[in-house]
């Protein structure tokens, strides 16, 4: 019986390492499907985009969040709800670019790589890139574009994984002709 | 913390990736089967060394099996196995009644030909686990009504 009893309490963490595993024998397939890792990022980033206009509503759904009145309030809400909600991680969120349109994520570990190590032949490719695309997929969905893109990895050799985050427009939502 | 909804997505993601060059013949079809099967058989097997880090030796077959249907399958699905059959001579059917691969899709048997895609990985998933525990097998899957889904486990003799 003590088997049983040890188990519950890590069951979580259990469930975010098959999210992880799965993720790697995602990559692997992909990496032996494409010729470089270019096509890689730019495939990881498309699946990831497809994640997230699906997980918005999810998001939505679960954390109760209304609209956010600036940039900076969503910044809040992704690093302090959505990551803790889906990679149970608080980024922290610096770097704001003076206009306010820019900030970086700080990730001082990253679920995602827990198991990871990159071979050298593979030193183009980023390997959280799924993330860039759930983000950038996720608030299109609430009619904002952004530009995503990591400029720090520690699979890379950095010390912190970095994604930085650029507000681009507003999207406005076009009614058909005649629908008020 | 929801984790669940990620990996769903993922999955799905993965199916049509692995699906999205293949409106080929049964040769295709049969290939890209094998191809999930053998990353849930990674993943399977990886999750179950991390899973079973400090338990106790198990003392038998069932106790195996056993362990896939609570523990196992808690940790992937937050649900056990609704219902494990055995004939004692190797063959375990693990039922599960509301499979939380298919549960998007439309109950009834409308998709009933689409499901093998949406087993694949999981009947990997099982074969990489028990593999892990030392427990060599094959593991097939068959869906009569969705969302209900049962898994035929035989052991293989070693």
């Amino acid at each position: 019986m003590s088997r049983q009893s040890n188990r519950t309490t890590d069951s979580k963490k259990m469930n975010s390492e098959l999210f992880t595993l799965t993720y790697g024998a995602l990559v692997t397939q992909l990496c032996k499907d494409y010729e470089n890792d270019e096509e890689v990022n730019k495939q990881l980033d498309k699946m990831g985009y497809n994640i997230g206009v699906r997980l918005i509503e999810d998001f939505l759904a679960r954390s109760n969040i209304g609209r956010c009145q600036d940039f900076r309030e969503t910044a809040d809400v992704i690093a302090k709800v959505a990551f803790k909600m889906y990679l149970g991680i608080t980024p922290s969120v610096t770097n704001w670019s003076p206009a306010g349109d820019e900030f970086s994520l700080i990730l001082e570990n990253n679920p995602l790589v827990d198991f990871v190590e990159l071979p050298d032949n593979h030193s183009t490719l980023i390997y959280s890139n799924l993330l860039c695309g759930v983000l950038r997929g996720a608030l299109e969905m609430v009619q904002m574009a952004v530009d995503v893109r990591f400029v720090q990895d520690t699979l890379r050799g950095d010390n912190v994984t970095e994604i930085r985050m650029k507000f681009i427009k507003r999207i406005e939502e076009n009614l058909p002709a005649g629908d008020e | 913390m929801a984790d669940e909804a990620p990996f769903q997505l993922l999955h799905y993601e993965l199916l049509q990736y692995i699906y999205k060059a293949a409106d080929g013949g049964d040769a295709e079809q049969g290939r890209n089967v094998t191809k999930l099967e053998s990353m849930g058989f990674r993943v399977g097997q990886g999750l179950l060394e991390r899973l079973t880090k400090d338990t106790a030796r198990f003392k038998d077959e069932l106790d195996v099996m056993k362990f896939i249907c609570k523990d196992f399958w808690t940790c992937v699905f937050k649900k056990q196995i609704d219902n494990l059959r055995t004939n004692h001579q190797g063959i375990y059917v693990l039922q599960d009644n509301a499979f939380r691969l298919l549960a998007q899709l439309s109950a009834g048997k409308q998709y009933l030909e689409l499901s093998p895609k949406y087993l694949a990985f999981t009947c990997g998933l099982v074969r990489g686990a028990l593999c892990g525990l030392g427990v060599k097998s094959i593991v097939t899957a068959e869906v009569s009504v969705m969302p209900a889904c049962k898994f035929q486990v035989m052991i293989q003799k070693m």
